[in-house]
């Protein structure tokens, strides 16, 4: 603790040992259950790929076979590498595609035949456990060769045409600018999906698909463009919605670098069932974690649908509740990318010395996260030249408290997706903060009883009456009654539920055993 | 306002000067011809003279320009053609009252954000209680029962739950535009009502949404467009006006 704020280390003590205690029934449930999209990570760490001629993967095609036959609660590894001894082949998409025909019958083992497929399954498992540490080495390598950014926050900029053969050289391009970090944005779609999309995306709502070929096309050319500005290029995608585990999985497999990977977003944005997230997000995050990726939270969100001063509490909630999710999933500090917003009214009197109270809490309470800064967005209107004011502000607010990313804000944002011109203003307006005022966190110490040191406590306090209300209703029925961003999602509904299953005395999931043993 | 000139030019700092501002971005490399290039545009659009007063290179083979000057074109305010506001706006008191007094139940709204749309950000400023700009929203009037949907809902869902509902109104918000996503949404679902509920058991249909040209409703199959800016309180007004008094006096 830097102690900028005074906050009692005892209280802060308390919150963690709060949002563990509503955190820990979530962890038990995700621990004792199994999803389709899971399931069909661990066949993809085992060497499935590609999609039937409809463009649905073979990974989801096996998962259903194994499911119409055994069910989802043993887990399908067992089966699938059962199956796979008995045709005496090694060919895991071969067996897919059989599967699909109706050629190969699924059984759950038992004796000498179970303790083959597990050891199958296994080596299997293991070996893409294996690619995805060393595509992680291989990252390592790189950023020793071409060197971290120079400055902190890291400057985070996103592109979003829909088509990847256009985002490529846009952030080719913004790289060139100035950028730390890309962020491809993904079709807004995708989260209902309940597959990952095969190949290069040509034509997306509102942004790419998250596929393992956008990943890769875009991976590489940040690699050129790396050894081009003298620094490494971090890339950034989404491991949300339906498909997490996949797309944590193939990031690792492609190695991006961050990913967005919030433990409630799904369910309050997206309307998709709690445990299926919960379930989901526990997987995805213990690989993010074997692959070294940085998750970037989603509490920006939060203040984005309910008002940013009265429901600053619950970003510190969500904070801390990420926090212990991440670490149970064996995340380490550097990876945790938790995020906040600038969001408050400008109109509201003291607007950014509150802003500037709550990001110095955020702060302080974690000191060693990479915590990621969002700009204004709800409050941004077509006046573009009040807008880059507030972007200015938000940049200064960003230098002041110390933060580790920075979302680049457009003074266009809610008119156009950014142009050209809009993203070479946003840039020019963070380097004229940030070179003139980039180390002004060492001066910046609120005053002994003054303003921002009142209300960083006070929304401390807000945090930890939260907590205690959800510690003696659990978790679930916080989120069900709308407790964050105001929306309403009871554990029994919401979209993906039906591929959700509980574990089985035998379930067996090579990956999550082999991630476990080495957390 | 009697003495209001009906033919006007923009304003600088002298009535009559005309002067406007502008910027854009020309795929030249910065240089002499280019800001040659940015007064022809200029010229082009009616800026006469031009003054390019900021040029700067921005990536390889593009220039930003600022430009001020004098445009020769003249505004006649007659000519103007715009959607009024055609309903008397009421107090969310006067609101309940006129349900109260003339439906004797209460009035019916369902709302949603269609399609891929994700952004609650409209909806909710209409329909939730905490509203916008200090007004309530659609559910802090007592006479109104308000279904909020929330984002990402299908049509058909949007379909079922107006008939659940008995919906006198259905609200549509639409933020995201990429290719036209917005429109072609709006005619979805419009559609799916025409087709679903015969002409007299329709729920009204409001879309609203910062990029939709209000003028537009017929072309969408919609009862009314509302655009950016638009208030809890106008809309409430416009559904007492369209579903009782507007019908009452009709018939």
């Amino acid at each position: 603790m830097t102690g900028k704020l005074d906050l009692d280390p005892v209280l802060v003590a308390r919150a963690r040992e709060l949002a563990r205690r509503a955190g820990q029934p979530v962890v038990d449930l995700a621990r004792s259950h199994t999803t389709v999209s899971v399931e069909r990570a661990v066949l993809r760490l085992a060497g499935v790929t590609g999609a039937d001629p409809d463009g649905i993967p073979w990974v989801n095609r096996l998962v259903d076979a194994v499911a119409a036959d055994v069910g989802l609660g043993h887990g399908v590894a067992v089966p699938v590498f059962d199956a796979l001894v008995r045709e005496g082949s090694t060919d895991v998409t071969l067996l897919a595609q059989k599967a699909a025909a109706g050629s190969v019958r699924f059984t759950q083992p038992t004796g000498r035949a179970a303790t083959a497929a597990r050891s199958a399954a296994r080596r299997a498992v293991g070996a893409g456990i294996r690619r995805i540490d060393r595509r992680r080495a291989e990252r390592d390598r790189l950023i020793k060769r071409h060197g971290d950014p120079k400055q902190r926050p890291w400057i985070y900029l996103i592109v979003a045409t829909g088509d990847i053969y256009e985002d490529i050289p846009q952030a080719q391009a913004a790289a060139r600018a100035g950028a730390d970090v890309i962020a491809v944005i993904r079709s807004t779609g995708q989260s209902l999906l309940d597959y990952v999309p095969e190949g290069a995306t040509r034509e997306g709502f509102a942004g790419t698909y998250a596929t393992q070929e956008n990943f890769r096309l875009t991976r590489a050319a940040l690699d050129e463009s790396s050894k081009e500005v003298g620094r490494y290029v971090r890339l950034t995608n989404y491991a949300s919605g339906l498909c997490m585990p996949e797309m944590a999985t193939l990031a690792g497999l492609e190695r991006l670098d961050m990913m967005l990977n919030d433990s409630m977003y799904g369910i309050l944005f997206r309307d998709i069932n709690p445990v299926r997230t919960f379930v989901d997000q526990r997987f995805s995050r213990q690989v993010h974690a074997r692959a070294g990726i940085i998750i970037n939270t989603g509490e920006d969100n939060y203040l984005t649908t309910a008002d940013a001063v009265d429901e600053a509490h619950t970003v510190t909630v969500s904070q801390l509740l990420n926090e212990f999710f991440a670490h149970e999933a064996g995340l380490a500090d550097w990876q945790l990318g938790l995020g906040h917003a600038f969001e408050i009214n400008p109109e509201v009197p003291e607007s950014f010395r509150l802003e500037l109270a709550h990001a110095l809490l955020a702060r302080e309470l974690f000191p060693d996260a990479p915590l990621k800064w969002m700009p204004p967005t709800k409050h941004m209107t077509g006046d573009v030249f009040r807008g880059n004011l507030l972007d200015g502000f938000f940049n200064l607010a960003g230098a002041l408290t110390g933060q580790g990313i920075l979302l680049v804000g457009m003074m266009t944002e809610a008119v156009v997706t950014p142009w050209l011109s809009d993203r070479d203003i946003a840039l020019q307006n963070v380097r004229y903060v940030l070179g003139a005022a980039g180390g002004l966190h060492e001066d910046f110490v609120p005053a002994p009883g003054g303003f921002i040191r009142r209300r960083a406590n006070q929304v401390l306090g807000e945090a930890l009456d939260l907590l205690d209300r959800i510690g003696e209703q659990t978790l679930l029925t916080a989120i069900a009654e709308g407790t964050f961003g105001i929306m309403k999602r009871p554990a029994d509904r919401g979209k993906g539920l039906d591929g959700v299953a509980a574990h089985e005395a035998d379930y067996c999931n090579p990956a999550t055993d082999i991630l476990e043993a080495a957390a | 306002m009697s003495g209001e000139k009906q033919i006007v030019r923009p304003y600088g700092d002298t009535t009559g000067d005309g002067m406007v501002q502008v910027s854009f971005t020309l795929p030249v490399t910065h240089d002499k011809r280019a800001e040659g290039a940015a007064v022809q545009l200029a010229n082009k659009m009616g800026i006469d003279p031009a003054m390019v007063v900021h040029a700067k290179p921005m990536g390889d083979g593009f220039t930003f320009f600022v430009v001020y000057g004098r445009v020769n074109h003249l505004v006649d305010l007659n000519a103007v053609q715009v959607v009024e506001r055609d309903f008397a706006l009421l107090s969310a008191k006067d609101v309940n009252t006129v349900i109260k007094q003339r439906l004797r139940r209460k009035l019916s709204v369902v709302g949603a954000c269609i399609g891929t749309d994700a952004h609650t950000v409209g909806i909710d400023a209409i329909l939730n209680v905490k509203g916008i700009a200090g007004e309530k929203g659609l559910e802090y009037y007592r006479e109104l029962k308000v279904t909020n949907m929330g984002a990402q809902v299908s049509v058909p869902e949007l379909v079922e739950t107006a008939r659940a509902e008995k919906a006198d109104a259905v609200l549509v918000s639409q933020v995201v535009t990429q290719r036209d996503a917005h429109l072609h949404n709006t005619r979805e679902m419009s559609a799916a009502f025409r087709e679903a509920m015969p002409a007299g058991r329709r729920p009204l249909l409001i879309v609203g949404g910062p990029r939709f040209d209000e003028s537009m409703t017929d072309e969408l199959g919609v009862d009314r467009i509302f655009g950016r800016g638009t208030t809890p309180g106008e809309v409430a007004s416009y559904l007492v006006h369209a579903l009782i008094t507007q019908r009452k006096a009709m018939a």
